[in-house]
């Protein structure tokens, strides 16, 4: 079957890509676009270093098919930083060290985000939920969630950048 | 140079990691991430049956889809012959890693290697697997252990005899090694004894979970060198068993470190680079293969099931007398279940006269087991630390108090030969006393739970290289892959002994042409052997920096001084000179002895043992059985912490591994041996819901036989969860759960048992 033509905004940018109709997501983002950073760690939609943010809500980027992108916005991890400036839950992870090997950091690093976007006071319980989509083996969620509360604690105005 | 007691401005800081925003940005590249022109899908066609002989394989219908260039069997690799191999982490054998890559008379397991496509697409090469024909005669299977241990079991290789025994084994067996330790008279020690407690414990398997699949790409280039790209733990480890298994020169393969998504042992051997070499000799394209998460759970890992018997003797007054154990681990398909560390570490804590401990190495039809994270010491010291507990309740004693009674400290000889020497168990247990988590009475409804574990560490081989680049910045590069913010550790010690800011520094990780020999990263071996390496690179620039110095001003060097960055003249008999820093000296480079510049190889001895306490609060819901970890304080000896954050990090990250190990993780088996639970829904690995935050303790006695003080931090936070949470839930129940995972049914059923 011919290659299907899609056309969507992919981090900021109006993007026109050809994929085979079964390709999820994912595989096209990586290996049609080329944008790597979104990981595949199960294709089951169980671990979420693919996840992404499709028309403001969060998604497993291994669960939906490449042509489900047509008229969509779509933010990947490669979109969160503004330029050089790193997103609050970005320069956090930095600091608290709460990444180690970083596979998973990109997915969680968007869920984060649209955790943020949803819910800018979130408490750690409401925090630990809504990343439960996200599995890290290296952390133990410790630094994560500090992160993200110290992220969210930024992005209302009461703490340090 | 030691810098124990010395005033240190990085070492101790938690500077942000120089691969740091790489992570937070997607920019980091991993295995999987690679690509080449021209590259093709490499995709593994594996096993449905436990336990088959392989009649034959026709991979004609699969070679002439459009779309396959290659197809390979067993027949593509050397036939190696049997041959004790020191290149991962543990003992491994090349003709059973070359026999587990790519099976050739039989399948060992559900989810072994049968033959391997590549195609142009991933999809071409699904459908290329499926029009493999492989006739297999299926034989019996065995899964359990003492099942594979029984005398009719079916047996899975004909040349294996048990080894360790006396008179010499005549017929093959599953058991492929008895391995004991005696300390003193433990039946004397028994008949002393006025307290005993006995216990029998069963551990599953769990997987590493690592949540990057392994992956690689490889390229075969015409006149036999190969490049890899490869996510593993050792990319040295990867060269030596790729040529070994392809019958090339080490020579010929350079391996290409990705970065590494995790491996916790799980990526210290190899399973897919020979295929993907020999795929790309075949297609004469470059191969790219990544395992499915299917895949990793079938044909990867895990760590061993076991069976653990224990038990223990005391006196009324606490001391323990008498110590036996008996010990049998799953290997999986060959040989090579951490049985030795199962056998050391259990006791090790303990100041014990006598001693008595069997181990049993056995195959069955699973995945060959892989290290994982202070491979072997868990299982036992789930079944030793409940029965400390079991003991401490006996004597109306309380649990830190009994550990306390009977601790190993410095000068202690252990059941397994050596000495313990500058050991913080004694720090460890202070700590816990001392700590507000220990001090706080347990809420009601609740029930606390005290275990401690031991991991050896260990040293070796590695090398660094310290340039002072042309402008006075400083790039390091090791051997050692970078699994949980190394390249953070490896710069801060270079700044401390050069004198200058961390970000000046950077550290990266070098390929395998591109740097000495270094053991992989496993054993917490990298920040003490790496870290050591690194320094002592450090030091020879600093020497040379002061020669050049010298050299400058046309003093004797003795007349140097290496301060803060920078070359003083020292005092004033030496001359007024302006100080020169990295920058000027590095200016001056071509005039006084060209690139600034050292490497250092060390094969690293006196790796300091690390010892931890874990103190974990639980409620359990009668209803489900449902256990909620309400409270988790892990104390260990770090020795040094050179970055605190990635200290803590570590020990944190163990423990939730240990939580998953002991509430929920497990390999379901149907009646035909296959895993019915192959994917991160039904494995279930801890979430970020499932813990609480878990505060990481540092005691910071230092290691003398390094530099900086350190000793390994990885390992040793997995030792001590399982048992402290049965502990916790025996508190919290009066039930004692000899059987893992302590999953809400089982923890039902035992509520029910016990009424």
């Amino acid at each position: 079957m011919a290659k299907q033509h899609v056309t969507a905004v992919i981090n900021g940018e109006e993007t026109e890509f050809l994929c085979e109709t079964q390709q999820t997501m994912l595989d096209v983002l990586r290996d049609v676009i080329g944008l790597t950073g979104s990981k595949e760690g199960c294709a089951s939609g169980d671990c979420g270093a693919c996840s992404v943010i499709v028309d403001g809500r969060l998604v497993c980027s291994c669960l939906m098919l490449g042509v489900e992108a047509e008229g969509k916005t779509i933010t990947t991890i490669e979109g969160v930083a503004d330029g050089e400036t790193l997103h609050p839950v970005q320069q956090k992870f930095l600091e608290h060290a709460a990444l180690q090997c970083g596979f998973c950091t990109p997915g969680l690093i968007v869920a984060a985000k649209a955790l943020l976007d949803e819910n800018p006071n979130p408490t750690e319980t409401e925090a630990r939920y809504w990343l439960a989509g996200n599995l890290c083996r290296c952390t133990g969620y410790d630094k994560v969630i500090r992160a993200v509360m110290d992220a969210a604690a930024v992005m209302r105005g009461e703490a340090a950048r | 140079m030691n810098y124990v007691a010395s005033d240190l401005k990085v070492v101790g800081t938690r500077p942000v990691r120089p691969d740091g925003v790489d992570k937070v940005t997607g920019r980091a590249v991993f295995a999987a991430d690679t690509r080449a022109a021209g590259m093709l899908w490499g995709k593994i066609k594996r096993s449905p049956h436990a336990h088959a002989r392989i009649l034959s394989i026709d991979t004609s219908k699969a070679a002439a889809l459009p779309g396959v260039k290659a197809v390979v069997t067993a027949a593509d690799f050397p036939d190696i012959p049997s041959e004790e191999a020191f290149v991962g982490e543990g003992p491994m054998n090349f003709r059973d890693l070359a026999l587990n890559v790519m099976a050739r008379s039989k399948a060992l397991y559900e989810g072994h290697a049968i033959a391997a496509v590549a195609a142009t697409t991933q999809e071409i090469a699904d459908r290329a697997l499926e029009l493999i024909d492989v006739q297999y005669e299926v034989l019996p299977f065995v899964i359990d252990v003492e099942a594979a241990m029984a005398p009719d079991a079916p047996i899975l290789h004909d040349d294996l005899f048990t080894a360790g025994v006396n008179p010499k084994a005549e017929k093959p067996s599953n058991i492929a090694k008895v391995v004991t330790f005696k300390k003193g008279d433990v039946e004397a020690g028994f008949k002393d004894a006025e307290v005993v407690v006995e216990g029998r414990y069963t551990t599953q398997p769990v997987h590493q979970a690592y949540i990057e699949p392994h992956a690689c790409l490889a390229s075969y280039q015409p006149d036999g060198q190969v490049s890899i790209h490869a996510s593993s733990q050792g990319h040295f480890m990867v060269r030596a068993y790729t040529a070994k298994l392809l019958g090339m020169d080490m020579a010929n393969i350079r391996v290409n470190p990705a970065e590494i998504g995790g491996g916790f042992g799980g990526k210290t051997l190899i399973y897919l680079e020979p295929v993907a070499v020999a795929l790309s000799k075949k297609a004469g394209r470059p191969v790219k293969i990544q395992m499915t998460r299917e895949e990793v759970f079938r044909g990867s890992g895990p760590t061993s099931g076991a069976t653990v018997e224990v038990k223990i003797g005391a006196k009324k007054d606490g001391t323990i007398v008498a110590a036996q154990q008996v010990l049998k681990y799953q290997a999986g398909a060959f040989p090579g279940s951490p049985i030795g560390p199962g056998c050391m570490c259990g006791f090790a804590m303990y100041d014990l006269p006598n001693v008595d401990v069997v181990g049993y190495d056995v195959v069955s039809n699973r995945p060959k087991v892989a290290a994982y994270r202070a491979p072997g010491a868990p299982i036992t010291s789930f079944a030793v630390e409940s029965a400390i507990d079991d003991l401490a309740r006996k004597l109306g004693m309380d649990p830190l108090t009994l550990r306390e009674k009977n601790a190993a400290k410095n000068g202690t000889k252990t059941h397994y030969g050596p000495v313990h020497q500058n050991i913080g168990f004694t720090a460890v247990l202070d700590a816990v006393k001392a700590h507000p988590h220990w001090k706080t009475p347990v809420k009601d409804g609740q029930g606390r739970g005290l275990a401690v574990g031991f991991w050896f560490n260990i040293g070796g081989e590695s090398t660094a290289t310290v340039h002072v680049n042309e402008d006075g910045s400083v790039t390091v590069a090791t051997g050692s892959p970078d699994i949980g913010g190394s390249r953070a550790s490896m710069g801060m010690m270079v700044a401390e002994v050069l004198g200058i800011d961390v970000a000046r520094v950077k550290a990266t990780v070098a390929d395998t042409a591109s740097i000495g020999f270094t053991h992989l990263t496993g054993g917490s071996r990298v920040t003490f052997a790496t870290g050591m390496a690194a320094t002592q690179a450090a030091e020879k620039v600093v020497d040379d920096l002061k020669k050049r110095a010298a050299a400058t001003w046309e003093i004797p060097v003795e007349a140097v001084e290496w301060k803060d960055g920078k070359a003083y003249p020292a005092g004033s008999n030496a001359g007024a000179f302006e100080p020169l820093d990295l920058a000027a000296l590095a200016l001056k480079a071509a005039r006084t002895g060209g690139p600034i510049v050292a490497e250092v190889s060390v094969n690293a001895q006196g790796a300091g043992a690390g010892f931890g306490a874990h103190i974990c609060d639980v409620s359990v819901d009668k209803e489900t059985g449902h256990v909620t970890i309400e409270r988790y304080t892990a104390v260990q000896d770090v020795g040094r912490a050179i970055h605190p954050s990635y200290v803590e990090g570590q020990i944190q990250g163990g423990a939730a591994q240990g939580i998953g190990w002991a509430l929920n993780e497990e390999y379901i088996y149907n009646a035909k041996g296959q895993m019915e639970n192959p994917g991160f829904l039904d494995y279930r690995v801890p979430v970020a819901s499932d813990v609480p935050m878990i505060e990481a303790v540092l005691v910071e006695v230092p290691n003398p036989r390094h530099p900086f003080g350190v000793r390994g931090v990885g390992e040793v936070p997995i030792v001590p969860p399982m048992a402290a949470i049965g502990n916790a839930i025996k508190s919290a129940t009066g039930v004692r759960m000899p059987d893992l995972p302590m999953s809400p049914p089982k923890v039902r059923a035992a509520l029910d048992a016990a009424g």
